[in-house]
């Protein structure tokens, strides 16, 4: 029994700032994201929640090196006890870091899915596609489709199965769970549940709450762009005494199976 | 079905639109203050009263105008064009000698431009915002800058005139028989017209490709394929050559008018007998009949190429196959 | 990365201006001394006292090419206005027509567009024989279908909104609608397809001009003088249709640059960059 999980990534100290003009060509800095410290263990799943626009993708962006030109970047991120660098993620992605991505606007409308699927594999592709394919429950014949011709629920299979390859090691899912019916959705989960047990380690990013409490190890809370509390699942109980910060509590309280509480929120970005 | 229905509905409405320009160009043929009988005449002043007269009738002048029209529709349906005064020859004779040369000078300059432009408009997005961006697009708003005469000319100054590599113009060598006219000749005489076309077209296709590119060079799916370790050179090759190839096309095929335009420029410069220069000369020499003609062409020809294009869209895009 | 490419677009705009409108005035105010006739300094090659050598008839390029310069902007500009003007009229008739009204202008659209452009100046000029008038007739109906199909997409789209029906509900005329409401949204699009369109004017002017369709001797634009150097070129005299054309092509470069970057700001998108 391992009670110690091998930490993956690490996040020290991120913040994120954008520049904008605003009357003329006078320009504004807006910082979504400052001093964010967050970790993700091997084998769990760790949930981040936040409300919309508190900065959870550009988190993920962050990691993965796709930020907008006009961002900037501050503070240190540990890939497996190493610095991750550009350069670094330019190698690691794809290959031990996976993107799960929101929407399915992230597949190339104009290509059949077995081919997106196969990209950027070694060896037979073909033959390797075709197994992903299966493993996500899909055929050869809906390889042969393209995006458009899917439902929604197949076309997050094909999402995962275009990024979650043999050797990956970290997995990010940004908001894997809005709009799909509840079969779809139980099938997400248990994906993510297991690729966790399988020794991956996964971040989820999500405002779904009690998806995250599901499946999740760890939960970490961001609002206005910071991490305020990062507590284990099981302090996410009864009438959440075990949890430290106050708007955890209210976030807790207010899911309806609780006791749906209304609470004030203002986004300042928003 | 869907596909032919939405076919068809286009190709009924561009013959509306080729039967609306006949309509516009006979109307303003008709309202000219340039007389058809004293232009065909010329100088002529020994013409009497009576044969004027009877000239009159012969052309149906002295008909109402929708009639006029009509008449004048007929004969061009049935591939009468009239009569050229400069040349003593049918309109539809003179078309056709001149059809090849203009193809000759504008078909590959359509090619080369497309292809070069799509190149340099790839390179301009995929290297947005450096250096090489920065001269690639310069250049585009350079040439599209300069008027395509002055550049017939400037590559007439350098080549011809200067390093005597190129002849002055025409399309074949002068004093030679028509027979003994080889194929070597005939390239040899096309290639600054050539030049000259292609290197404006090559402006408007690096734009538009450039333009093309860079939306889907910021698209989600390419981001997403960044995130999956694809790199530069995998992702143009992949996804973006495929999404902006079909819009690039379709431009290209729209091009097809613009082209002529510029044929008629580059062919005034150098001297090359094609429909360009012909349409020049029958302007300033009044011909009417031939003048009409060669617009006419021109229009079948812009016509042609936006169905191209059309034909093109709905063939290639899965997305609009199914709708 | 953080300078302010905002500031430098502004400030090439300002610039250009600058450049262009000193030629413009130039072009009012220099004497035409050196453009009377003096066979003894015929045909010269560029030097300091001729920075562009003179013609056939001793006559200064550089003044010359600078007042004709001056002809094909006046030109350019009545033509780009014309074309800009009926795009502007169409275009918001088109937007808040009935559908009828709105096919019918599209399709005029598009038969406009059916004849490439050179050809179309051609025939115009030629019908309504040659001269000022069949240059500027002719650029102004070639040009108006690309800026119309514009101004007619703005109006079909901010015609639902709400602060258009609030108006009609309190009564107001259509009219007052365009004055108020369209016109403000529409303007900045509109100035940037006139300030796009005008090199464009320029270009097909000088063109046409060349061709022998367009401006007599009398009205000695670019157009003009090109067409006049093209005898000169085979033996040798090179300076009379270089300097005149690459003049040209600067300032129609400098306009085209300015609209860009006009464009490039008004453009909410691009505008952040």
């Amino acid at each position: 029994m391992n009670t110690k999980k091998k930490e993956i990534l690490h996040v020290e100290g991120l913040s994120i700032s954008f520049r904008q003009y605003t009357h003329g060509w006078q320009q504004r800095t807006i910082t979504p994201i400052k001093a964010l410290n967050i970790n993700v263990r091997a084998g769990e799943v760790h949930a981040v929640i936040g409300a919309s626009g508190s900065g959870k993708s550009l988190l993920a962006h962050a990691i993965l090196g796709i930020l907008p030109a006009n961002s900037q970047c501050n503070g240190y991120i540990f890939y497996k006890g190493q610095l991750l660098t550009e350069q670094r993620k330019e190698t690691l992605r794809g290959r031990k870091i996976a993107f799960v991505p929101q929407s399915v606007n992230y597949l190339d409308p104009l290509m059949k899915v077995g081919r997106q699927i196969s990209l950027g594999l070694n060896g037979n592709k073909k033959l390797q596609a075709n197994k992903l394919l299966k493993a996500y429950g899909l055929t050869k014949i809906d390889g042969q489709k393209y995006p458009y011709e899917l439902s929604g629920g197949m076309l997050r299979r094909v999402l995962f199965a275009t990024s979650v390859r043999e050797g990956i090691e970290l997995i990010i899912a940004d908001e894997p769970t809005p709009g799909i019916h509840q079969e779809a959705l139980q099938a997400v989960l248990k994906e993510l549940r297991l690729l966790a047990d399988n020794g991956a380690a996964v971040m989820m990013i999500t405002h779904d709450i009690k998806s995250a409490l599901t499946i999740g190890d760890r939960v970490t809370v961001m609002r206005e762009g910071t991490a305020i509390e990062t507590s284990s699942v099981s302090a996410f109980s009864g009438e959440g005494n075990k949890l430290q910060h106050p708007y955890t509590k209210m976030l807790w309280l207010s899911i309806p199976e609780n006791q749906f509480i209304n609470c004030q929120e203002d986004q300042p970005w928003l | 079905m869907n596909k032919i229905h939405f076919m068809f509905c286009k190709l009924c409405r561009g013959i509306t639109l080729l039967l609306g320009l006949s309509i516009l160009t006979f109307t303003l043929m008709y309202n000219s203050p340039i007389d058809p009988i004293t232009a065909y005449i010329g100088g002529d002043v020994s013409i009497t009263l009576e044969q004027r007269e009877a000239l009159y009738e012969q052309w149906g002048l002295n008909q109402p105008p929708h009639v006029q029209y009509l008449h004048w529709l007929e004969n061009i349906v049935q591939g009468d064009m009239g009569y050229s005064k400069i040349h003593r020859k049918p309109v539809s004779a003179i078309i056709g000698e001149r059809f090849m040369a203009s193809i000759l000078l504008m078909g590959p300059a359509w090619v080369l431009s497309g292809c070069i432009g799509f190149f340099l408009g790839t390179l301009a997005a995929v290297k947005q915002g450096g250096w090489v961006d920065k001269m690639i697009t310069w250049f585009a708003y350079l040439q599209a800058s300069v008027p395509t005469f002055w550049l017939g000319l400037m590559l007439l100054i350098v080549f011809s005139v200067w390093l005597r590599w190129l002849p002055i113009g025409i399309s074949v060598p002068i004093g030679v028989a028509a027979e003994e006219v080889t194929m070597a000749d005939r390239l040899y005489h096309l290639i600054l017209p050539l030049a000259t076309l292609s290197i404006i077209g090559i402006a408007n296709t690096t734009m538009h490709t450039r333009e093309k590119m860079q939306e889907v060079l910021s698209s989600e799916y390419v981001l997403f394929a960044k995130t999956r370790g694809e790199s530069t050179w995998q992702i143009v090759k992949n996804h973006g050559l495929r999404n902006s190839l079909l819009p690039v096309i379709t431009l290209q095929f729209a091009y097809f008018g613009e082209l002529f335009g510029g044929s008629v420029l580059a062919e005034q410069v150098f001297s090359y007998p094609g429909l360009g220069s012909t349409l020049t000369e029958a302007g300033l020499k009044s011909d009417m009949p031939l003048l009409m003609g060669i617009v006419l062409i021109s229009a079948v020809f812009v016509f042609s190429g936006n169905m191209f294009g059309d034909i093109i869209n709905i063939l290639v895009n899965p997305r609009l196959q199914e709708e | 990365m953080f300078n302010n490419h905002r500031k430098k677009l502004v400030f090439n705009i300002i610039g250009t201006a600058l450049i262009l409108g000193t030629l413009i005035v130039l072009g009012i105010f220099l004497s035409d001394e050196s453009l009377i006739s003096s066979f003894a300094n015929k045909n010269l090659t560029p030097s300091w006292q001729h920075p562009f050598g003179t013609d056939w008839m001793g006559r200064d390029m550089l003044v010359r090419t600078i007042k004709g310069l001056r002809i094909s902007l006046s030109v350019g500009f009545i033509g780009a206005f014309l074309g800009a003007g009926l795009a502007t009229i169409l275009g918001i008739i088109a937007g808040i027509g009935s559908n009828k009204v709105d096919e019918f202008i599209v399709w005029l659209v598009d038969l406009f567009m059916g004849l490439p452009h050179l050809i179309f100046i051609i025939l115009i000029s030629f019908m309504v024989g040659g001269g000022v008038k069949g240059v500027v007739l002719g650029v102004g109906l070639t040009h108006w279908p690309i800026l119309t199909r514009l101004v007619r997409n703005e109006v079909r789209n901010i015609r639902h909104s709400e602060y258009i029906a609030i108006s009609r509900n309190l009564g107001k005329s259509n009219f007052f609608i365009v004055r108020k409401h369209l016109l403000p949204h529409l303007l900045p699009q509109i100035i940037v397809g006139f300030l796009l369109l005008f090199p464009h004017a320029i270009i097909h002017e000088a063109a046409i001009t060349f061709l022998g369709f367009g401006l007599s001797v009398q009205t000695p634009s670019i157009g003009l003088i090109l067409s006049e150097a093209v005898k000169y070129i085979s033996i040798g005299k090179w300076w009379l249709a270089v300097f005149p054309g690459l003049l040209l092509v600067i300032v129609i470069k400098s306009f085209d640059d300015i609209g860009e970057e006009c464009r490039i700001l008004a453009n909410p998108f691009s505008a952040n960059e």
